[in-house]
């Protein structure tokens, strides 16, 4: 047994995405993966030629990927690193961030990377800023991606961003749609797009070029495109409910080649035949004390993250 | 013997392999897994002989 070939040219494969029954060389899926991230860029109207664009860059290999590619595709597009202040025993935090420096000196001059510390702007890391919150107490991530949801949107649309763009992929998509199935989170599931439009009170247009690909495809681009990527996981992400979900999911595309593909895209096909209609998301207005978009009618979760986080 | 290194870990297992069976030797999901020979990355239905080194990358980011 030596192996499968590149379907294109025949050379030794590199991977063989078996989901779609093709084998590719190093070469052949450098440039597939290119090919189909403009292709459903375009497909879902995600980036508009005189968009100015914001890549949401943690310093691994989706985010360093993305936007190595979107840089190749032709768009203007900057970066913008949160430094979330994760310590973890390794310098968490740190070195993702010297990842994200390292691979951004060495693209096209002008580019330009953003360098947002929590700490430095709110007085606390997301680590302290979730253990004083409910939010932090039972979920770190969920308090995590609130505080990096809220910062992206702001830095955004104060340096005139018209487009947010987040390394989230197919396997990531996969895990929420099944763990919003299984509790049954309706408005959750009718928000759930590759492309997410922005609106006047100062949301951000929002899109995931990646949310096609397998997470074995993006980790494969980045390695045979020589990507120096940030390889530990998040100290707090171990147990977390997503990992779980990706892990089953994993298992059952293992035995069944395609299961996230159909699943993820089966679900937005059902969503435009109108699954879920009548599902509106909330209403969305400006915080009264930070003015990003909330569902809320007070203070946004954000803020009321902050303000408990702030209380002896 | 091929060696495998996983995670700063080395493991050595019988050679005549493929990567595929070597991750589920190991007891990790081949969906969730890459492997690479001499830095290259090679499909996990490559040969594997009795003196290759063989790196294995788990894919999975996130929480």
């Amino acid at each position: 047994m030596s192996g499968y070939s590149c379907r294109k040219c025949g050379e030794a494969c590199a991977i063989n995405m078996r989901q779609h029954r093709l084998a590719l060389c190093e070469n052949d899926f450098i440039e597939w993966v290119r090919k189909h991230t403009a292709e459903f860029i375009a497909k879902h109207r995600m980036i508009e030629p005189d968009d100015r664009v914001l890549v949401a860059v943690s310093g691994g290999k989706d985010s360093l990927a993305l936007w190595s590619i979107l840089l190749d595709l032709g768009f203007r597009a900057d970066g913008l690193h949160i430094d979330l202040g994760i310590e973890g025993g390794n310098g968490y935090s740190e070195r993702s961030r010297q990842y994200a420096r390292r691979f951004a000196d060495g693209i096209s001059p002008g580019t330009v990377l953003h360098i947002l510390n929590v700490r430095d702007i709110y007085g606390k890391s997301v680590p302290e800023l979730a253990r004083k919150g409910v939010r932090g107490r039972k979920k770190f991530c969920s308090a995590c991606g609130l505080v990096k949801r809220h910062e992206m949107n702001r830095t955004a649309r104060e340096l005139g961003y018209t487009v947010l763009v987040t390394g989230h992929n197919l396997d990531d998509e996969a895990a929420v749609l099944l763990g919003n199935v299984l509790h049954w989170e309706t408005e959750y599931m009718a928000r759930q797009l590759p492309v997410l439009q922005g609106n006047d009170s100062g949301l951000i247009k929002r899109a995931k070029p990646f949310a096609r690909f397998y997470e074995r495809e993006t980790a494969a681009y980045a390695i045979v495109s020589g990507i120096d990527y940030m390889p530990d996981e998040c100290p707090f992400s171990h147990g977390a409910t997503s990992l779980g979900y990706k892990e089953i999911l994993n298992s059952m595309e293992n035995q069944s080649p395609g299961t996230k593909l159909k699943f993820y895209f089966e679900f937005l096909r059902a969503k435009k035949k109108g699954l879920l209609q009548g599902y509106t998301p909330a209403e969305l207005r400006q915080c009264g004390k930070c003015g990003e978009v909330t569902g809320s009618s007070g203070l946004c979760a954000f803020c009321r993250l902050i303000e408990r986080a702030r209380l002896p | 013997m091929v060696k495998v290194i996983y995670k700063n870990s080395e493991f050595q297992v019988p050679g005549n392999t493929s990567p595929r069976k070597i991750i589920v030797r190991l007891g990790l999901n081949p969906e969730s897994t890459l492997a690479t020979r001499s830095g290259k990355l090679i499909s996990l239905e490559t040969s594997i002989g009795q003196q290759d080194e063989i790196k294995l990358i788990s894919v999975v980011s996130g929480g």
